[in-house]
C-alpha cells in the first residue's frame, strides 16, 4: 500500500469556450494510486472523472500540474497502463484471438508466443472456444470479456476501467465484476492496482479499497472514503448498505456549487448546465415519494432500488426536483415539499401550470427565453441565439444539452413552443404579445 | 494451424490439398497466361502516327475485352493506392488537409476528357517509340474517372474512425503503420469498396473516350472495346455495336462474379455496426477460394508479410520516454502556410481574369454560363422525370420482399452498364424521324444514372420498419395522404443519396450525351456538355479550360446549395 505507481500532482485540464477563455474541466487534482489497491472514482456526469482517467492513461495531456508514472513524467500511453472501455472498443474485423493479441502484435512479438500468451488469458477469463469468433457474434458480456482479456494479456501494472460494466445488463455486470475480483484476490493476474470509474455506487463500494468522490464545475476531488471491509463483500450485508448510504450522503452533501444536488440551496445562474432529467421520471419519482412506504421521505439507496434507475439518472432527476422546489434533502434523505405534495395531487393541466411557474422562478435560462420572446415583436426567436450565449460558459455539447432540457421543460410548462424543423422558439399560439 | 486442422474431415487433412485445388489449377494457369499476354502487348514498339491494327470481326472481341479490362484494373489499382495515400496524408497532416481536400473537390468535377486532352502529349513523350506512353495516357484517363470518389470515401472513413477505437489503438500503442492496417483501412473498407464498384461503372462509361484518343490533334485507337465501338460508330456498323454490347455484358458479369462479389463478401467483416442487420453478401467464388488449401496458403503468405511489416514498424518508445513528449505547437508556421495559400489564390484569380480577357473574352464567358443553365435545366427536369417514374416503382418493389433482392441486383447491374452504347441507336432514331436534338438527346444523360435512383429507393423502401407499415394500414392511410405522410418521408434519405449520385453522373454524361456522332452525322444539343466536347475535338485549350471551369462551378454550387442541405435534413430528422 505504500509505493505510488501513478501520481497526479495538482493536475488541471481546460477547454476553450466560445469567447476564447479557458474553462476548466479539472482543477488541482492530487491523487496517488498505490500498489495493491482498487480505487473507485464516483461523481455526477460532467465532473471530469473520465477526463482524469484518460490523463492517467496517457490519452490526454494535463494542461497544468504533473503526471508521474513510477516517478517519471508521463507524456503518452505507457506499457504498464492499459484500459478497458465502456463500449468495449473491440475491432469488429478481428477475431477474438486477434483482438486479444492486438497489443502484443503492436510490440512486434512473434506469432507463436502471442498465441501462447493469448490462450492463457482467454482460458483465464472464460473465453475458450470463442477464439475464432468475430465480436459481433458475441453477447455484450462476452464482448467485455474480450476487452478485459485484451488489457490483461499485456500484464499491465495498472488496469483502468472506464465504466466497464455500465453497458451490460445488471446480472452480467455483477457476474463479470465478481470474476475480476476473484482474479485479483487470487493473484492470478500480475496487475498491481486497479482504477475504476463508475456511475454505480454499489459497484464502487463492492469493489474498491478507496472511493474518491468528485465534485463538478470544475472537477476536483471532494471527498475520499476508505473501505476496509474484507472481500468478498455481500451486497445485502448491513455494513455494505451503510457504506452505500454514506456515499449517497457524501455525493449529495457538502460544499457543492450551482446546478448540483446538495442540501444547501444554491441559486442557478443563466449560463449553468441543467440537470438531465426526463419529465416522466420526475413525475414518477414525485408520485413514488408521496405514496407508501415512503410517504414523503425516502432513503436514497432505497429509492434507487425502487425506481430501477441508474445512480447517475436518479441523481439528475433529484437534482431537478430540488431545483424546482418540489423536494429537498436532509441527512442523505429526500423529502417532498408542500408544493411537491400539491403537484402530485393536481390534475394534468394544473401540474403543467405549477411546473411553468416554478421554471420561471428557478431556472434563469427558461425565464430569459420567455423574457426574450415577450420583448420580441414577432414572438419567436431562433435557438442559435441562446446556444451562442450558453457557449460562453459551457462547451459545445453541454450548451446543446442545456438548451434541449430548457426547451423540453419550457414546452411542458406551456411557456413556449419549439419548431424542430426551423429551430425557432416561439410563444404559445394563444398568448401572442400583439393580440 | 495444426489445431484448426483437427476440425476438418480426415481425407481433406491427409491428402494435402483437396479437390477444390484441382479444379482451380487450370483456371489460375489460364489467368496467368492471359495476363502475361495482355501486358506483353502493352509494351510493343510504336511510333506516333502509326495506325494500330484493329478489326471489327467479333472474333477479336475477347482479346479486346482482355486489353480493356487490364487497363481498367491497373487504373483501379492505382486509384486504390492513391486513395489510401490521400486519406493517410490528409488525416495526419492539417496542412495537407487544407489544400488537398478542396483540390479533390475540384478535380472531381472536372470531366475526364479535360484530363486526357492535357496529358496525352506528355505521356507519349515520356516513352518515345513505345506503345506504353499511349497506354499510360489511356490508363490515366480511366484513373481520373475512378479515383476521386474513392479517395473521398477513404478520407471520410479515416476521419470518422470512432473515438473509442482510436483510444484503444493508442492505449495498446499501435504505431502509425499499425493503425493504418489494423484500424483505419479496415474501417474505411466498406465505403471504399462500394465506391470502387461505382468507379468501375464510371470507367466503362468513358471507355470510348479514353481508348480512341482523338484530342489535341492525336488520332490513336488502342486495341480495346472502346476503340472497337469508336470504329463501329465511324463505319456505321450497327451489328458490331451489338457485338460490343454483348461482350461488355459478359465482361461486366465476369468482373462482378469473379472480382466484386467475392470482395464484397469478404469485406462483410469490416462492417462496423455491431449488430448485423443487413444480410451478408454471398459469393460462390469466395466460398470456393476459402475451401481451397493452396489459395489459403497464398493468403497466409501475404498475411505473414503484412504481419512482419507490422512487427517491424512498431512504436519504438514508451509514454515515459522523452520522445513521447508533445511538441509545443506554435501558430507561426500555420499562419505562414495560410498566407501562402491566400497569396497563391489571389495570384491565380489575377491570372484567371487576365487569361479570360485576353484569350476568350467576357462575352464568351457569359455565353458558356448560359449554356451551363441549359444543361442544369436538363439535369433537373430529367431527374424529376426519372423520380416520377422510379419512385413509385421502387417503393412497390421494395415493399414486396420477394421482388426486392432480385430487382435490386438487376438495377445495380444496369447502373454498371455503360449507357452510351445505346447512343448510336438514339442518333439513328432522331435522324430518321427528324426530331429536335435539343429535346431528344437529353434523355441520354440520365439513361445510365437513373438506376442509382431506382435501387436506392428500393433499398429505402425495403427498410421501412414493419410496425410503421402496419400502423399505416391500421389508420387506413390511402391515396395522396399515404404518400405525403408515410411513404415519401420514409424513403427520402435513400432518395437523396440516389439523386446525388444520379445528378453527378448526369453532369459528367452531358459531355458525351449532348454531342453524339454516328458515322458522318454529328448531333448536337445546346449545352455546356456539347460545348466542352466540341472544343475538345477542336483542341481549343482556352475554351476547354473555360468550359470545364464553368461546369465545375455549376456542379460544386449545386452540390453545396441543394444536395448538402437536403442531405443534412434527411440525416437530422427523416430516419428511423
Amino acid at each position: 500500500m505504500t509505493q505510488a505507481i501513478v501520481e497526479l500532482k495538482s493536475v488541471g485540464k481546460h477547454f476553450k469556450s466560445a469567447d476564447g477563455t479557458a474553462r476548466s474541466v479539472l482543477e488541482g487534482v492530487d491523487f496517488a494510486l498505490h500498489e495493491g489497491e482498487i480505487v473507485a472514482l464516483l461523481g455526477q456526469s460532467g465532473s471530469g472523472k473520465s477526463t482524469m482517467l484518460r490523463i492517467m492513461a496517457g490519452l490526454l495531456q494535463a494542461d497544468s500540474g504533473q503526471v508521474l508514472y513510477r516517478g517519471m513524467p508521463l507524456y503518452g500511453t505507457a506499457r504498464g497502463i492499459r484500459m478497458v472501455f465502456q463500449s468495449f472498443a473491440l475491432f469488429p474485423w478481428l477475431t477474438v484471438q486477434k483482438n486479444v493479441e492486438l497489443g502484443l502484435e503492436a510490440q512486434g512479438m512473434p506469432a507463436e508466443e502471442r498465441a501462447l500468451r493469448a490462450e492463457k488469458v482467454i482460458d483465464l477469463i472464460g473465453l475458450s472456444g470463442f477464439e475464432g469468433a468475430l465480436p459481433r457474434e458475441l453477447s455484450g458480456g462476452m464482448r467485455q470479456r474480450v476487452g478485459i482479456a485484451r488489457a490483461l494479456v499485456m500484464e499491465p501494472e495498472v488496469l483502468l476501467m472506464d465504466e466497464a460494466f455500465s453497458a451490460l445488463d445488471v446480472l452480467t455486470g455483477e457476474r463479470l465484476r465478481e470474476e475480476i475480483l476473484e482474479l485479483w484476490q487470487s493473484g492470478q493476474i500480475p496487475t498491481k492496482a486497479i482504477l475504476v470509474v463508475s456511475h454505480n455506487i454499489e459497484e464502487a463500494v463492492m469493489m474498491a479499497d478507496r472511493v474518491l468522490i468528485f465534485a463538478s464545475d470544475p472537477g476536483r476531488v471532494r471527498a475520499e472514503l476508505p473501505i476496509s471491509l474484507p472481500q468478498p463483500r455481500k451486497a445485502a450485508s448491513p455494513e455494505v448498505r451503510a457504506l452505500i448510504d454514506k456515499v449517497y450522503e457524501l455525493m449529495t452533501a457538502g460544499s457543492s456549487r450551482k446546478g448540483l444536488i446538495s442540501e444547501k440551496e444554491v441559486k442557478l445562474q443563466l449560463g449553468d448546465r441543467l440537470p438531465q432529467a426526463d419529465i416522466s421520471h420526475m413525475e414518477g419519482i414525485l408520485e413514488l415519494l408521496a405514496e407508501e412506504p415512503f410517504s414523503g421521505r425516502a432513503d436514497l439507496p432505497q429509492l434507487a432500488e425502487e425506481t430501477e434507475l441508474t445512480d447517475a439518472e436518479l441523481l439528475q432527476v433529484l437534482n431537478a426536483l430540488i431545483l424546482l422546489g418540489f423536494a429537498y434533502l436532509t441527512d442523505g434523505d429526500i423529502l417532498l415539499t408542500v408544493l411537491g405534495g400539491e403537484y402530485v395531487a393536481a390534475n394534468n393541466a394544473e401540474r403543467q401550470e405549477i411546473f411553468g411557474k416554478q421554471l420561471l422562478e428557478h431556472v434563469p435560462l427558461v425565464a430569459y427565453i420567455c423574457h426574450g420572446l415577450q420583448q420580441d415583436r414577432s414572438g419567436d426567436l431562433p435557438e442559435d441565439l441562446f446556444l451562442k450565449l450558453l457557449r460562453f460558459t459551457l462547451n459545445e455539447e453541454e450548451a446543446e444539452r442545456a438548451l434541449r432540457v430548457a426547451i423540453e421543460w419550457g414546452r411542458y410548462g406551456d411557456l413556449f413552443e419549439y419548431n424542430f424543423n426551423t429551430g425557432v422558439i416561439q410563444l404559445p399560439k394563444d398568448d401572442q404579445p400583439d393580440d | 494451424m495444426l489445431k484448426k486442422r483437427q476440425f476438418f474431415p480426415r481425407q481433406v487433412v491427409e491428402a494435402g490439398g483437396n479437390r477444390w485445388d484441382w479444379a482451380l489449377l487450370p483456371i489460375v494457369l489460364a489467368l496467368f497466361v492471359l495476363l502475361a499476354y495482355g501486358s506483353q502487348q502493352m509494351v510493343r514498339p510504336y511510333q506516333v502516327g502509326q495506325t494500330l491494327p484493329l478489326s471489327l470481326e467479333p472474333y477479336y472481341l475477347p482479346y479486346y475485352l482482355l486489353r480493356t479490362t487490364l487497363r481498367m484494373f491497373i487504373a483501379l489499382g492505382a486509384s486504390v493506392v492513391f486513395s489510401c495515400v490521400f486519406a493517410a496524408l490528409t488525416t495526419k497532416f492539417r496542412v495537407a488537409e487544407k489544400v488537398l481536400v478542396p483540390l479533390l473537390d475540384i478535380l472531381q468535377s472536372i470531366p475526364i476528357l479535360g484530363f486526357l486532352s492535357i496529358t496525352v502529349t506528355a505521356f507519349i513523350a515520356l516513352f518515345p517509340g513505345n506503345l506504353l506512353g499511349v497506354e499510360f495516357a489511356a490508363i490515366f484517363a480511366i484513373f481520373t474517372s475512378q479515383a476521386w470518389n474513392m479517395a473521398f470515401s477513404a478520407y471520410q472513413g479515416f476521419r470518422t474512425v470512432p473515438a473509442e477505437l482510436s483510444e484503444a489503438a493508442a492505449v495498446f500503442q499501435l504505431s502509425g503503420w499499425q493503425r493504418f492496417w489494423r484500424l483505419e483501412l479496415p474501417f474505411a473498407m466498406p465505403g471504399l469498396l462500394w465506391n470502387m464498384m461505382m468507379s468501375m461503372s464510371g470507367g466503362w462509361f468513358f471507355v470510348v473516350a479514353s481508348e480512341a484518343i482523338s484530342v489535341s490533334g492525336q488520332n490513336i485507337k488502342l486495341p480495346g472495346i472502346g476503340s472497337y465501338i469508336a470504329m463501329a460508330i465511324e463505319q456505321q456498323n450497327l451489328g458490331a455495336i451489338g457485338w460490343a454490347i454483348l461482350t461488355m455484358l459478359v465482361g461486366i458479369l465476369m468482373y462482378d462474379q469473379l472480382f466484386f462479389r467475392p470482395l464484397l463478401a469478404w469485406a462483410d467483416k469490416f462492417r462496423y455496426e455491431e449488430t448485423g442487420g443487413d444480410t451478408a453478401q454471398e459469393s460462390w467464388l469466395l466460398t470456393w477460394l476459402r475451401r481451397t488449401d493452396r489459395t489459403q496458403q497464398l493468403v497466409e503468405m501475404f498475411g505473414g508479410l503484412l504481419e512482419r511489416s507490422i512487427a517491424m514498424f512498431r512504436l519504438q518508445h514508451d509514454g515515459t520516454s522523452i520522445r513521447a513528449r508533445p511538441q509545443q505547437s506554435s501558430l507561426a508556421p500555420q499562419r505562414i502556410w495560410d498566407a501562402v495559400i491566400a497569396a497563391v489564390v489571389f495570384y491565380a484569380l489575377w491570372e484567371l481574369g487576365h487569361f479570360i480577357s485576353t484569350e476568350v473574352g467576357w462575352s464568351e464567358v457569359l455565353h458558356v454560363g448560359v449554356l451551363g443553365v441549359y444543361t442544369l435545366l436538363r439535369v433537373i427536369l430529367l431527374l424529376a422525370l426519372a423520380a416520377l417514374i422510379w419512385v413509385p416503382v421502387g417503393v412497390w418493389i421494395g415493399m414486396n420482399p420477394r421482388w426486392a433482392s432480385r430487382t435490386q441486383a438487376v438495377a445495380q447491374f444496369l447502373a454498371a452498364f455503360p449507357a452510351n452504347l445505346m447512343f448510336p441507336v438514339a442518333v439513328v432514331l432522331i435522324v430518321r424521324f427528324h426530331l429536335n436534338p435539343d429535346i431528344w438527346l437529353s434523355p441520354l444523360m440520365i439513361l445510365g444514372t437513373q438506376w442509382y435512383l431506382l435501387f436506392n429507393v428500393i433499398a429505402g423502401a425495403s427498410t421501412v420498419p414493419t410496425e410503421l407499415r402496419h400502423a399505416a394500414q391500421n389508420f387506413g392511410l390511402t391515396g395522396w395522404l399515404k404518400w405525403r405522410r408515410y411513404l415519401l418521408p420514409a424513403i427520402f434519405p435513400s432518395f437523396v443519396t440516389g439523386a446525388i449520385t444520379a445528378t453527378g453522373g448526369s453532369w459528367n454524361a452531358s459531355i458525351v450525351a449532348e454531342y453524339v456522332s454516328w458515322g458522318p452525322t454529328t448531333l448536337q444539343a445546346h449545352g455546356l456538355g456539347s460545348y466542352i466536347a466540341e472544343m475538345t475535338a477542336a483542341g481549343d485549350f482556352p475554351r476547354i479550360a473555360l468550359g470545364i471551369g464553368v461546369m465545375c462551378i455549376f456542379v460544386m454550387s449545386f452540390n453545396h446549395f441543394v444536395w448538402r442541405r437536403l442531405y443534412r435534413m434527411a440525416e437530422s430528422r427523416l430516419h428511423f
